[in-house]
């Protein structure tokens, strides 16, 4: 292609017009990044400046004394992200590995599609199967064994006490994993398939069992654009709103254990936007917007980064 | 010595055994998540899915009615949205593709917009809100449709780029030789020879606006009648969803249910036709 450039000819009718029009589209999406620092930070700064760092540290959110601090939905927003990648990154290893290594070439295909379509499914659905499927299932057969069988006062009892409805940050966390899974492991599937063949050969040559090269040669290869992939997943899981929206049980505490409810940034500027009345409160949201923002753009960020000319 | 190496042989294999064993089940419960959500939405939607979900608008609780007003929004936002998203996505991505080797510029969009491709949608709704919907004073479809676009454009810019760059150079040099400019090289030769990958682009795009609500919440509202009004609060099925799933009433939930599943197999589709299509076009 570089060689069609050098060779263009003379320019066109319209080519100049053309050019000009592909490049402003190209602006097009600048601006857009642009416009929204802007316009998050323009929203959000009368109540940046009102309440300073208290906005990070207080985690009262009281609407009604037009108090906000929003220290309970950003932990929220980081602890559900965190433990929906725990979740999400061994089983996103295992499938992409499963994929590569060991599964019949025959059906590996669908499986694979199988697993994309995972990232199909809107996030309204998630949450609706989440409140209304695994809530339930949750609070009656793992929430209420554990309570019951809690001594009161035990570390146990404070780590998973929680109103038993199954709406908490546990399942959020859950929930989330899912819906990441797809995206980790698709990468994680396309990172192993681009280890030259001849070093698995060559490992597999010295009698090493799928296992050992699997950890020894593959993962170790791929070690640098892999967490590029988990800060992928990490970006999305972060930004995610509709379906933690179901199931996190939107409590502005800061939570207390496991199986508290909780808030996320997202979920909660869902939740009160529409209905907030003052405008302090509206810049509270915004102000929760730029946070949200901050984190989940140098996420992705590092991530595009790491990964490189890996562009997935 | 012998002895101790075939015990070692043996612990090898058992340790490769477990291994394979937890791969496998990692992969089972991916598809096992798939399968479930699938049978759940199928069996708590079918029920709801009558010919008046599609023909009559939203009820109030405790009446009949369908969901015609959110299915209409959806489209009439969704379509208006991928109108522009295709415009300014296959341009951009022309852009990158043919005009920016070697461009530094190049380089900064090309990162931006895959952060863009996965940036929250909630913060594009909260943009467009603060762009659109403030400054005019009101909720419209217009806001719904470019907050939708501006989730699109990054899907479209970005398959656009990669379909293009496969294209080989010697059909530009081809036309060039002609004596066509490079402007008319690109349009009337590499989109045409690109045509299926940008359809693909679109319908991804598509797929991945189709079911969003949250940029919807604070732009576009929601509306119980029908409306055709774009400068005007309109449905879409997604709010109307969120809203009746959240509900307390027990026909609302059922019609949150049959629009779910109406948009599920809606998206999964437009994803497979998509795929199929990219898949197909590769292979040629």
């Amino acid at each position: 292609m570089a060689e069609a450039m050098t060779i263009a000819g003379k320019p066109g009718r319209g080519d100049g017009l053309f050019h000009a029009l592909c490049f402003s589209a190209a602006m097009v999406l600048m601006a857009t990044l642009a416009g929204l620092i802007v316009a998050l930070f323009i929203g959000g700064w009368p109540a940046l400046s009102h309440f300073g760092i208290g906005f990070f540290t207080s985690s009262t959110w009281d609407p009604v004394a037009d108090e906000y601090g929003a220290a309970g939905p950003i932990v929220g927003t980081l602890i559900t992200a965190f433990f929906a990648m725990v979740l999400a990154l061994p089983l996103a290893v295992g499938i992409a590995v499963f994929l590569v290594e060991f599964c019949p070439q025959r059906i590996a295909h669908w499986v694979a599609v199988a697993v994309e379509l995972l990232a199909g499914i809107p996030s309204i659905v998630y949450g609706m199967w989440g409140l209304f499927v695994l809530a339930p299932w949750f609070a009656e057969h793992v929430q209420m064994p554990i309570i019951m069988n809690a001594e009161p006062g035990s570390l146990m009892e404070r780590l998973f006490m929680g109103v038993p409805n199954g709406a908490n940050i546990f399942t959020a966390s859950l929930i989330l994993a899912i819906m990441v899974l797809p995206y980790i492991a698709t990468v994680f599937r396309e990172l192993l398939l681009s280890v030259p063949t001849h070093m698995r050969e060559a490992a597999y040559g010295m009698g090493c069992t799928p296992f050992e090269v699997t950890t020894s040669i593959m993962l170790p290869y791929i070690r640098k654009s892999a967490i590029g992939a988990v800060m992928l997943g990490l970006g999305r899981a972060l930004g995610e709103t509709m379906a933690v929206t179901f199931i996190i049980g939107n409590s502005h505490a800061f939570p207390q254990s496991l199986f508290d409810s909780g808030s996320t940034i997202a979920s909660t500027i869902a939740n009160e936007f529409t209905e907030a009345t003052g405008d302090m409160h509206v810049s509270a949201l915004i102000a929760l917007g730029l946070v949200l923002f901050a984190i989940t753009f140098t996420t992705l960020a590092a991530a595009r980064l790491l990964l490189g000319k890996e562009r997935v | 010595m012998a002895q101790v190496s075939g015990s070692r042989i043996v612990r090898r294999k058992l340790v490769n055994g477990f291994f394979v064993a937890l791969t496998s089940l990692a992969t089972l419960v991916a598809v096992g998540a798939l399968v479930l959500i699938l049978f759940s939405l199928f069996k708590n939607g079918i029920g709801g899915l009558h010919a008046s979900v599609f023909t009559q608008d939203q009820p109030p609780p405790g009446e009949a009615g369908g969901l015609r007003n959110a299915i209409v929004g959806s489209l009439l936002m969704c379509g208006g949205a991928m109108v522009l998203a295709v415009v300014v996505g296959i341009l951009a991505g022309t852009w990158l593709a043919e005009y920016g080797e070697g461009n530094r510029l190049a380089g900064v969009v090309r990162f931006l917009n895959d952060v863009l491709l996965s940036a929250p949608s909630i913060l594009i709704g909260l943009f467009v809100y603060e762009l659109l919907v403030r400054p005019f004073h009101g909720f419209s479809a217009y806001a719904g449709a470019v907050a939708l676009a501006l989730l699109a454009t990054p899907v479209v810019t970005r398959t656009t780029e990669d379909i293009l760059r496969l294209q080989p150079g010697a059909l530009r040099e081809a036309g060039m030789a002609l004596g066509a400019g490079r402007g008319l090289v690109i349009r009337s030769i590499i989109w045409k020879a690109s045509r299926t990958g940008l359809v693909t682009g679109g319908l991804l795009g598509f797929a991945r606006i189709s079911g969003e609500t949250a940029p919807l919440l604070f732009t576009s509202l929601g509306n119980p009648f029908l409306s055709f009004q774009l400068g005007q609060p309109m449905a879409a099925l997604p709010t109307t969803i969120f809203q009746f799933a959240l509900s307390a009433y027990d026909d609302w939930r059922q019609l949150a249910w049959a629009g779910a599943l109406i948009i599920a197999v809606a998206v999964l589709a437009t994803n497979i036709i998509g795929r199929a299509l990219a898949r197909g076009s590769a292979h040629k």
